[in-house]
């Protein structure tokens, strides 16, 4: 078959000003109409190389060929004038715009030279959906629609300023098996009308499933482009950690003990007066690991942030050790040994401009043996730093570093070493391997398992399936604010059964007043 | 004391009364709507009650006074976004300076140009007209309010729809809503955050600078010192209670005018005078306390409700 290269991007160099060299002698080559994946850890040199695509950075050396013609592209608008169009992974959509008004965003059409066309502005924008067979109402409110379409907003937003490659990053990470096959079933009818589409991801067998070939990366160097086919997904883990991936865990029976987190009836709205969370009780007992999946939006971040003092106006009961916390602070709740990894590190999990030290100890700073009465312990406090750095593997210069400048998987590893360091009985992790590498997201885990065999009581929400079902002693499935599903055999359980309940396509019978111990 | 605030002069006060109120918070809508809170709106004011007066003197009528103040105050909302957006000065300390900025430059100012430092009665400046209305004149009680107000307040609710409409049916409203809701959205479809923002503080100083004008040109007939007399935070109040929307501040703008018409009415009564001055400032705090309170609650029983 002849090849037909649209994009050519050769000997991409990039180092940015703090040092990091992102990416090292990098080249990547686009033949139309395929899926293209792009592979790698968490701080490989991915993003970097599509920011370069993408107008977002400028390289140091190399050059980017579009249909033969070397191009500079330097700015965001300068891509998308060429036909480059990329989707985010945290969508950047306007939420209290409608979709049609999201997708002109920027180009509007204007009627009497001076109002927004708006009847025309849906029409294009049903036009163009409807071209590419995708089910939206142009008309919702993008706040109120689910995140798959979301994610197809963003697509058809792309698709309407003429995109012909496509830059997809992680796209499937907050999309439910059935959302994904939906995306799947999209992307390849983009591809057969000759689109080209660049696929990044971290899931091995999303790519085996949907791509043509792949590049991986591995520490800012490309590590070749591989036809899919001919490549087995232990190969394509090897060559992008270096080493074999442990997928699944070894783990021996859980020994559940005393009830630690005991919620009755609880019933929580959101700002919107929507109901969240919808009359949930359930035990957690020290020595397991109780899983909660679902499509994110079901009540998961509501359940979450009562539990760990965030919300305080919900309706029912939580015991923390038989505590009842309606009253209590997060510092009460936090010294009933509780620990939280928070679903968003940047927002709420770290204080980005402060440093290594500094993130390590916010949440133990006044415990005697790093405070004396009047001033902190500088030394001891460094000390335990460097230690806590080392025992959970944070690439950084120094403690002294600024935690804004490491990457995703760092940051998130400085704020699991900073939960984990105060030996907690009770461990909530909202998505702790979220948009972290294979190899800390594997450490984690393990760390999550470690607590859990000496005891400790693991709430663990998570998106990744993969993630849940390993580490889970029970798996609940969490939809519109209730259990549809719980699962105390989670080998039993396949991955379609739990789609289909995190959709709520099916349900365990009747629930009304269960408690799930 | 009743039946003065059951006659029309005491509704056509509330509309008097409003105005200066109602430009400053279309002016925070505006600017709020772009993400940015333009805390400089009393200084604005402060400077174009001045501007006003001397504009007109100089150019003997009050159009061109009128426009010149509003040029005014394009220049100083351009120089607040200078100071926020590329100098990443603090917006409310960019502000803060405006505003202490006007206090004392207001009086400088009026001393070389008049000779005097407390108001300006020696130069002789130009007001905009009072219009009367043919036919509305003649309905009884009604046409006493909305007959025979200054132009600036008819254009103060000609501007309500039209800022409601450049928001929300114009493509700049949309980008500047995009800009303020979601900033990464708006650059990722090649808008300028940066553009948009200093386009949106410019056209709030034009329009706090339209309410300062009415201060010395329509409410009085001269420049005082001070003499915004924190309408401009109170405007702040009224944009935020009413949702930063043009509409939803008219509303909220007309319950501050009615208190502020209110205390005007109340000084013919024994109440002392200082209390009564606290009436607009004490309806502003008890207002924004009860709309806070309002919302606490509102979201504490949709928790119960469950």
């Amino acid at each position: 078959m002849e090849k037909n290269i649209v994009l050519q991007m050769n000997h991409i160099m990039k180092i940015y000003s703090n040092g990091v060299v992102a990416n090292e002698d990098v080249s990547i080559e686009l033949e139309k109409g395929e899926i293209h994946a792009l592979l790698g850890e968490n701080g490989a040199g991915k993003s970097t190389l599509m920011k370069v695509l993408f107008g977002i950075e400028s390289p140091d050396e190399g050059q980017i060929i579009l249909n033969g013609q070397e191009i500079a592209i330097k700015s965001p608008q300068d891509a998308i004038s060429k036909g480059i169009g990329m989707v985010h992974q945290h969508f950047m959509l306007v939420p209290s715009l409608t979709v049609a008004e999201n997708i002109i965003l920027g180009v509007e059409p204007k009627k009497g030279g001076v109002f927004i066309d708006m009847d025309r502005a849906i029409s294009v924008a049903d036009e163009i959906a409807q071209k590419y067979n995708f089910d939206i109402d142009v008309r919702s409110k993008v706040d109120e629609i689910p995140v798959g379409i979301k994610q197809k907003v963003e697509i058809l937003k792309a698709l309407y300023r003429g995109a012909d490659i496509l830059i997809l990053d992680e796209p499937t990470a907050v999309l439910t098996p059935q959302e994904t096959d939906e995306l799947f079933i999209q992307l390849e009818k983009l591809r057969d009308s000759g689109h080209t589409i660049i696929f990044i991801s971290h899931k091995l067998d999303e790519i085996k499933r949907i791509c043509n070939r792949a590049t991986i990366m591995r520490s800012g160097r490309s590590m070749g482009t591989y036809e899919v086919k001919n490549i087995t997904t232990e190969d394509m883990s090897r060559l992008m950690v270096g080493r074999d991936v442990v997928l699944t865990f070894e783990k021996e029976a859980a020994k559940p003990t005393a009830v630690q987190l005991k919620i009755r009836n609880l019933s929580v709205r959101n700002g919107q007066g929507v109901l969240k969370v919808d009359d949930l009780s359930f035990d957690l007992r020290g020595g397991e690991i109780l899983g909660i999946a679902g499509v994110e939006g079901n009540g998961q971040s509501e359940l979450i942030d009562s539990i760990t003092g965030l919300n305080k106006s919900y309706k029912g009961q939580i015991f923390v050790k038989g505590t009842d916390i309606e009253k209590s602070s997060i510092k009460d709740i936090r010294n009933l040994k509780m620990a939280h990894i928070p679903e968003d590190r940047m927002t709420s999990g770290c204080a980005g401009n402060l440093n290594i030290l500094e993130n390590l100890f916010s949440n133990q700073y006044t415990d005697p043996e790093y405070s004396g009465k009047m001033m902190l312990k500088t030394r001891r406090i460094q000390e335990r730093s460097n230690e806590l750095i080392q025992e959970y593997l944070v690439k950084c210069k120094s403690f002294r570093q600024n935690v804004a400048m490491l990457s995703g998987g760092n940051i998130q590893k400085v704020i699991v070493a900073r939960e984990f360091s105060t030996g907690p009985d009770i461990i909530i992790a909202n998505q702790p391997t979220r948009g972290v590498d294979v190899g800390a997201a594997e450490f984690i885990r393990k760390r999550l398992l470690d607590f859990r065999n000496a005891g400790c009581a693991v709430l663990l929400v998570s998106a990744d399936l993969n993630e849940v079902f390993s580490l889970s002693d029970r798996l609940a499935v969490m939809y519109k604010g209730k259990f549809s599903g719980m699962f105390t055999d989670v080998a039993a359980v396949t991955e379609e059964e739990l789609g289909q309940y995190m959709l709520g396509l099916k349900h365990q019978e009747e629930q009304e007043g269960v408690i799930y111990e | 004391m009743l039946e003065n605030l059951l006659s029309p002069d005491f509704f056509n006060a509330i509309l008097r009364a409003t105005t200066p109120i109602l430009f400053a918070a279309l002016a925070s809508s505006v600017a709020s709507k772009s993400g940015i809170t333009n805390m400089a709106l009393e200084g604005i004011m402060l400077f174009s009650a001045l501007f006003g007066v001397i504009f007109s003197a100089m150019t003997g009528n009050f159009f061109t006074g009128l426009l010149l103040t509003m040029v005014a105050g394009g220049l100083i909302g351009l120089l607040l976004a200078f100071f926020v957006l590329n100098l990443k000065t603090d917006e409310i300390l960019a502000a803060i300076a405006i505003n202490m900025m006007a206090t004392g430059g207001t009086v400088l100012l009026m001393l070389a140009v008049s000779g005097d430092r407390g108001s300006s009665t020696s130069i002789s400046n130009f007001s905009a007209p009072r219009i009367h209305i043919p036919l509305i004149e003649q309905i009884p009680f009604l046409g006493q309010i909305l007959s025979g107000q200054n132009l600036m307040t008819y254009l103060s609710i000609v501007a309500v729809v039209v800022m409601h409409l450049f928001l929300y049916k114009t493509p700049l409203g949309l980008k500047i809503r995009a800009v303020g809701e979601n900033k990464n959205a708006a650059e990722s479809v090649g808008i300028s955050s940066r553009k948009i923002q200093y386009i949106a503080l410019i056209l709030s100083g034009v329009l706090a600078s339209m309410g300062g004008f009415f201060l010395s040109g329509g409410y009085m007939n001269m420049f005082t010192k001070d003499m915004s007399a924190g309408k401009g935070y109170i405007a702040l109040a009224a944009s935020a209670m009413g949702g930063d929307t043009p509409v939803g501040g008219f509303l909220v703008s007309l319950l501050f005018g009615a208190a502020q018409a209110l205390a005007n009415i109340m000084q013919l009564t024994e109440i002392p005078h200082e209390l009564i001055q606290m009436v607009p400032y004490l309806t502003t705090l008890i207002g924004l306390g009860i709309y806070s309170y309002a919302g606490m609650r509102r979201r504490q029983k949709l928790a119960q409700k469950a």
